[in-house]
Order: structure tokens, then sequence, then C-alpha cells
């Protein structure tokens, strides 16, 4: 006889997904229904596993780097600075300053790029459908900016391990002030959309709660872990780059809920045109290259294990070296493959509706997830 | 042929009146063919309008490519949906899946027939109950709603289109309840009735019963599951709602009825509380200019047609544009007829009430998210029930009280309105607003 599951129930099973408007890209969550309230789920994933771990092993660590680009294809520029830092680490090469200061001014408009999509589809999943467009407006500046800068929008590969490969160029400056100032603006105007409005605080308050014991036991980071009111920023725990000289503050929910996850990453938009400010304040002209040889060896048997704040979490990189031009190993560890572990705990007792809005709220990329 | 001719020409206008005098039912039938007519036109640039507002609230164009600024779009839209191919999923239940979308239209658009447009003729039929017959043949389009998404054999249509059924009866009480003040002040159950009274009045039933109006409002929108109610087709959830596994011209049916029942909504709202086909200030004689209005509104067409077309740098567009404001211009002139002028007048009165209305509609669903189905029916019988019961109460209270005096009423159903909002919203365990501001530590 086979092994009863939970499909043999009476309830509902749901399948929403791989091919779902609001699962943003291929994630199949099977929902177990009583009614329209959710009594368990499953998370299937998978569908777009690349084998991006394995692929390290067959290149060297140059090569490697595009590769990373397309894990969180929408913050490609803080997952080739987590992998350029790391392999960096394990060669012990010091950055000149020019370096440090340009990749935090392009990480923080990466995080800004990414927090903007979540808003946008955030808040098209919940039926707002305005702020999406205003949103893709803002991101296209940024994307501008990328384009300018390396040449590409999406997947930019903007790094080299060592520093950079392009100086900035002429106008850089000039563009990123013109951006920083008009986005706080353009935040205020997504706050008169949402903010205070009734129905979004309804449908966003103490919905997929999650406690500060439980994000901490799941392994939860980013603004999700930061929305239920733990106060752990790698850029403010671990410093890397530059951090540890400009002053940022790390906004904090209260509630744990959607909304305060959402307040906690418009706060972090604004926290992070303070960051770049202050780069660019700080920007002098100088060399772009640390000493990195043509061939990148590694002594053998050195292995580093380095994380960054990316926009989704903790983003890390496990490498270690074998003394050829290949890693032997890289280990990936993606902010939202740990960050959907916690949907289960979130949506238990929610409605379908509500499932939307958590998913939503967890903020993954499935290329991530799935690597 | 000559004969034929000569004979029409011979016809006079008073022989013409004679003939139709003696054949009611052509020209109900005349009325049905035009009003069908026009308000299918309307539905269609209805969508075209919509998206054009929502296209200009959001930072964008909307539709350009057919047409001049896209102006052709909702018949290249039509055509394309008629072209489709009309799949019929393996496990439907065929004849029901086959019925329900026509329903639905036929339910939507027979409901007009009751409507009146302007005084006197400006009806297709008078009924001395209007208002129930437009309540109970627009209550059977749920049918085709339920019946679709039951015979589509599927999870999401089953699950839009018993959203669709719990919703559409919930605020049906609530607009019911709205529309009895109404029947109180006016003593009628007959729509002309209805417009007559409130110029009786001197005033239009939204400022005597401002309470029942909001609730109207609200309700009808929720009618028309339009956002912030528009749950039974949340894409994001639902995928399509109850039509997601309709195609073609079936779907385009639904479609249809839908927008249609936003008309149907709009001109409800503006024969119960926009004072129907009255100018505003019915009353007021120094302020006559308003009836110039429609000159007014065609001149002002044609400015903007014009600089539209000005604007231009395609020559076929400005083209284009310039003879639609010529047009327009020779309308101006012909409205300015006095006797034409007179006989439009109610219609276009209408008319532009009935579109201030569905651009609200727009307007909101360019603003607000989408209510998930528990607050959806709670924002339904525990808030909006209650108070159209109050208001209705009061209502009838003040008619008994203080006859058919306009400021006791206003006050009584503010006064019950904020009193009601207050009782009604004491209880919420919701926690204050704040800015995002607060969130740092």
């Amino acid at each position: 006889m086979a092994e009863a599951t939970f499909l043999d129930a009476n309830e509902l099973v749901l399948n929403m997904g791989p091919q779902h408007p609001a699962t943003h890209g291929v994630l199949r969550v099977k929902l177990r229904l009583d009614g329209e309230r959710v009594l368990g789920s499953e998370c299937v994933i998978g569908y777009l596993h690349r084998g991006v771990e394995k692929i390290a092993e067959n290149r060297t660590y140059a090569q490697f780097a595009p590769y990373t680009d397309r894990m969180d294809y929408v913050a490609a520029v803080t997952n080739g600075m987590g992998y350029c830092e790391a392999v960096e680490k394990l060669l012990g090469v010091e950055l000149p300053p020019r370096a440090q200061w340009t990749r935090m001014i392009l990480a923080e408009l990466q995080r800004i790029a990414s927090h903007l999509l979540w808003l946008g589809t955030h808040a098209l999943d919940l039926g707002a459908m305005t702020p999406v467009f205003y949103t893709f407006r803002e991101r296209e500046e940024i994307l501008n900016i990328f384009e300018n800068y390396c040449g590409a929008r999406l997947t930019t590969h903007a790094f080299r391990i060592g520093g950079l490969q392009y100086d900035l160029y002429d106008e850089f400056e000039a563009d990123v002030r013109k951006f920083c100032d008009d986005l706080p603006g353009k935040i205020d105007e997504y706050e008169q959309l949402l903010t205070t409005n009734r129905i979004w605080m309804e449908r966003t308050q103490g919905v997929g709660v999650l406690k500060p014991d439980d994000a901490i036991a799941l392994g939860v980071t980013g603004p999700v872990l930061r929305g239920s009111g733990v106060q752990w920023d790698v850029r403010k725990a671990q410093p890397y780059e530059a951090y540890a000289q400009v002053a940022f503050d790390v906004p904090i929910g209260r509630h744990g809920d959607t909304y305060d996850r959402y307040l906690v990453r418009l706060q972090e938009m604004r926290q992070s045109v303070r960051i770049i400010r202050q780069c660019l304040e700080r920007l002098e002209p100088g060399p772009i290259l640390g000493k990195v040889g043509k061939i990148i060896k590694p002594p053998a048997g050195t292995e580093v294990y380095h994380s960054i704040e990316g926009p989704k979490g903790e983003l890390g990189y496990f490498v270690v070296s074998d003394g050829t031009v290949n890693p032997y190993r890289v280990r990936i560890r993606p902010p939202s493959f740990l960050n959907l572990q916690a949907l289960d705990k979130m949506i238990q007792g929610q409605l379908v509706a509500d499932v939307v809005a958590i998913i939503g709220t967890i903020d993954i990329v499935l290329g991530e997830v799935d690597r | 042929m000559k004969a034929i001719c000569e004979a029409a020409l011979s016809v006079s206008s008073g022989d013409v009146v004679a003939f139709l005098l003696r054949h009611p039912l052509l020209v109900a039938t005349l009325k049905i063919l035009v009003v069908f007519a026009v308000l299918s036109g309307l539905v269609a640039y209805l969508v075209y309008l919509e998206r054009k507002v929502l296209a200009f609230m959001q930072a964008r164009l909307g539709p350009m490519r057919v047409g001049p600024w896209g102006l052709l779009q909702p018949i290249a839209d039509g055509l394309k949906l008629l072209l489709k191919e009309d799949l019929i999923p393996a496990g439907a239940d065929k004849a029901i899946f086959l019925l329900a979308p026509v329903i639905s239209v036929v339910a939507a658009f027979s409901v007009f027939a009751a409507i009146p447009y302007g005084p006197g003729g400006w009806t297709i039929t008078n009924p001395n109950v209007g208002i129930l017959l437009i309540l109970g043949v627009s209550s059977l389009g749920i049918y085709g709603i339920i019946l679709g998404g039951w015979s589509s054999n599927s999870h999401y249509p089953l699950m839009g289109a018993f959203r669709s059924a719990a919703q559409l009866v919930s605020y049906e009480v609530a607009a019911g309840l709205a529309i009895v003040s109404v029947l109180l002040m006016a003593n009628s159950l007959s729509l002309v009735e209805i417009v007559r009274r409130q110029q009786q009045m001197g005033a239009w039933n939204a400022f005597l019963n401002p309470v029942a109006f909001l609730i109207y409002l609200i309700a009808g929108v929720a009618e028309t599951n339009r956002n912030p109610f528009d749950l039974p087709e949340a894409e994001s959830e639902l995928t399509g709602g109850f039509h997601t596994e309709y195609s073609g011209f079936r779907f385009a049916l639904y479609f249809l009825a839908e927008y249609t029942n936003m008309v149907l909504i709009a001109s409800l709202a503006t024969v119960l509380f926009l004072g129907g086909w009255l100018r505003p200030f019915p009353g007021v004689r120094w302020l006559w200019p308003l009836d110039f209005a429609p000159v007014a509104a065609f001149v002002g067409a044609a400015l903007f047609v014009g600089w539209l077309g000005h604007g231009s740098r395609v020559r076929a567009e400005r083209i284009f544009f310039t003879v639609l404001a010529l047009g327009c211009v020779v309308l101006a002139a012909v409205v300015a007829v006095p006797v034409v002028l007179h006989a439009i007048q109610g219609v276009f009165w209408f008319t532009l009430k009935v579109l201030v209305i569905l651009y609200g509609f727009i307007w909101y669903r360019a603003t607000f998210p989408r209510y998930r189905f528990d607050q959806l029916m709670a924002v339904g019988w525990r808030r909006l029930i209650p108070l159209a019961l109050a208001s209705l109460m009061v209502t009838a209270a003040m008619l008994l009280w203080t006859g058919n005096r306009a400021w006791p009423l206003t006050l009584a159903n503010l006064l019950v309105g904020v009193g009601m909002t207050v009782v009604l919203t004491a209880g919420r365990s919701g926690r204050p607003p704040r800015s995002a501001l607060e969130a740092t530590r």
C-alpha cells in the first residue's frame, strides 16, 4: 500500500506555480487548503537549477565571475562583488580606495534597484497596479548608470578580482548625485500611495508574522530578519569594503509582519542614498586595480568564507583552493534560498490571498534559490 | 424606384409622427437599436479610455499604435477576439460552458431598457417598477459568472466564481438598502419619477442623502468586480478568476458584460443620486449660462483635438485630428441651434455625469490595492450594511417628522453617517499608521 500523504485528505490541494504570475519565477508551492485557509505548504524548487556551483569547479577564478551575475539576476552587481571579495580574501589582495568606494556606490545603487523592483511587484501582487510603473521608472535610471559604466544593464559583471575592470565615466558623479537628489522625493510618492493606505495596511499588517526566534532558527537574513526586529546587517556586523567608514542606520521592524518588512525596505533605500552620498564625497582619482597576477592561483589548501549584505540578505561564498587555476569547490549561500524556508512558517493559517503577499515579502529570486 | 423616392419625399414630418404613433413597437425597436449601438460603442471606447487614463496616471502612453493615438485599438481588439479559437476544456460541462457568458451579457444589456436618459421620450420604456426590474435583471448576470466558473471544471475558475457569487450577493444588500432610502424620498419605484422628485426638491439626492450615495458608490464598485474589490479576477492570485478557461469571443462577452455593468452602475447612480438628466442646480435661474454647456463641451473638444493635431509630427495624424476638430466645430454649431440645444440638454448632462463616475472607477483602479476576501466581506456586512440600515431609518424618520424639507434630512444623514462610522471603527485592533522613517532605531 502506498504511503499516506496529505494528498489523501479531503482538503483541497492547490498548486501554485511553477507557471503562476505571483510566484516570481518558477517556484511551485503545493498548498493544502481548507476553504481559503492554508493548512500547510510544500515548496518545490529546482526548476531553474543550472549547477552553478559545479560549473565553478571547471572554470578559472576569473571565468566564474560572470556566472554569479546569473544567480540573483536583479542584483548582479552585489553577486559579483561578493565573489570577487571572497577570492581577494583568499589571495590576500588589498584594494585601492577608489575601487572600494566605486564598488560601494554601485552595490548600494544595486540594492536600491532590487528594492524598487521588489516594491513594484509586491504592490502589484496586492492589486495596486500603479507603483510598479513608478518604481521601474526610477530603476531605469540606475540601469542607465550601470550601462554607461560597464555596457550591461542586468548581468553587469561590473568588477574584476582585485578591483575594477573600468574606470568611472566622466558624468558618473553627476548622474549618481542627480539620482540621489531625486530618489527620496520619489520614495515619498510611493509612501503616499501605500504606507498610510487603509487597504494596504489591512493587507499587510499582521500578515505573515515571523517571530525573531523562528527567523534566527531558520537562518533568515536581510530585510526579512530585520523586519522581525533582529538587528543584524553584515555591513555593520562584519564590515567589508569601507562600510566601517560610512555612517548609516540599520532599520528594524517591531512586529515581524509584511508591513514592517515593507517599511524596513523603504527605509533601507533612504539609507542607501545616504551611503552613496558619503562614498561620492570620498571618491578621489587613483588606481583602480590591486596587485593581482595575470593567472590567479591561490595557495593549495586555503579556504575562505566571505559574506556580504546583499539586497535580499546575507550572500556568502565559501571558496576552497587546491592550488590550481580552478577553484576546488565554491559553495554559495544565497539569501533567497534560506529566506524561502520561512515561507511555510509564515503562511500557516493565512488565506490564499496572503500567500501571494508573503511570497512577495520574502523577495525571492528563483535564479538564486535554484542556482 | 423613382416612385418610391417621390413617395418618400412627399411624406411630411407630420405623417411620420402619425405613422410612428400608430406603431409604438417600431419606435421601441428603433430606440433599442440606437441604445444598443451607442452602448456597444461606449463600452468599447470605455476600455480605450481606461487604458489611456491609467497610462497617463502611470507615466506611460497607453495604446498608441493602432490608428492616431491608438484610437482604433478597441476595434482591433474586438476583431482579434472574434477571430480567436473558441476553446472548450475537455472536462467542461459543454452546454453550460457555452451558455454562461451569454447569460451575463444579455442581463447586462437588457437593463438599459428602463434607464431614462432624458426627459420625455428619451427612454425605451418607463415601467412603474423600473428600479425593481433593473435590480432583478442585473442580478441574473451572477448566474453567468457562477455557471461559467462551475462548468469550467477547474480550480481557479471555481474559486473565482465562489468569490464573485458571495461578493455580489453581499454588496447587493448594501446597495439595495441605499436605494430604498431614495425610493422613500421619491415615494415611487419609477426612475423617471425619482428624477422628477429631485427636480421638485431643488437638490440632487446625493446632497439630500450623502450617506446612501457613498454606500451606493462603494457597493457599485464592488458589484462590478472592480479594484479595490476585484478579487474574483485577482490576476496575481487566481490567474483569471471565473473566466480563466474562456477564450475568444466568449471571453469578450464576459469582458463586455463587465464594462456594461460599469456603465449601468454609473447610470443608476446618476439617476438615483445625481439628478439624472437635470443640469446642476436645476432650480437656480441665474445659472442659465449652464444651459449652453453642450456647446462649450464641443468647442472644448474641438480645441483639444486641434491641439493634439497641432502637436503631432505625423502628417496623416495632423489631417485626421484637423478633420475631427472641424467635425466638433460643426457639431457645436448644430448644438447651438436653440431647438437642438433644448432637445439634447437632458442627454448631455446624463452622459456627462455617467462619464464622471466612470472616470472615478478608473481612478480607483490606479490608486488602490486589493482587499482580501474576508476583509471584503467584513466591509460589506459589518460596515456598509449597518450604516445603510441606520441611514435608511433616519431618512424614514426625518421624512415622517419634517416632511420634505431638505436641510433636516441632509443634516440628520450626515450626523448618522459620522456617528456610525465612529461606532463601527471604534473596535478596530489596527495599529496607527507610521512613517517608514520611524523604522530606524
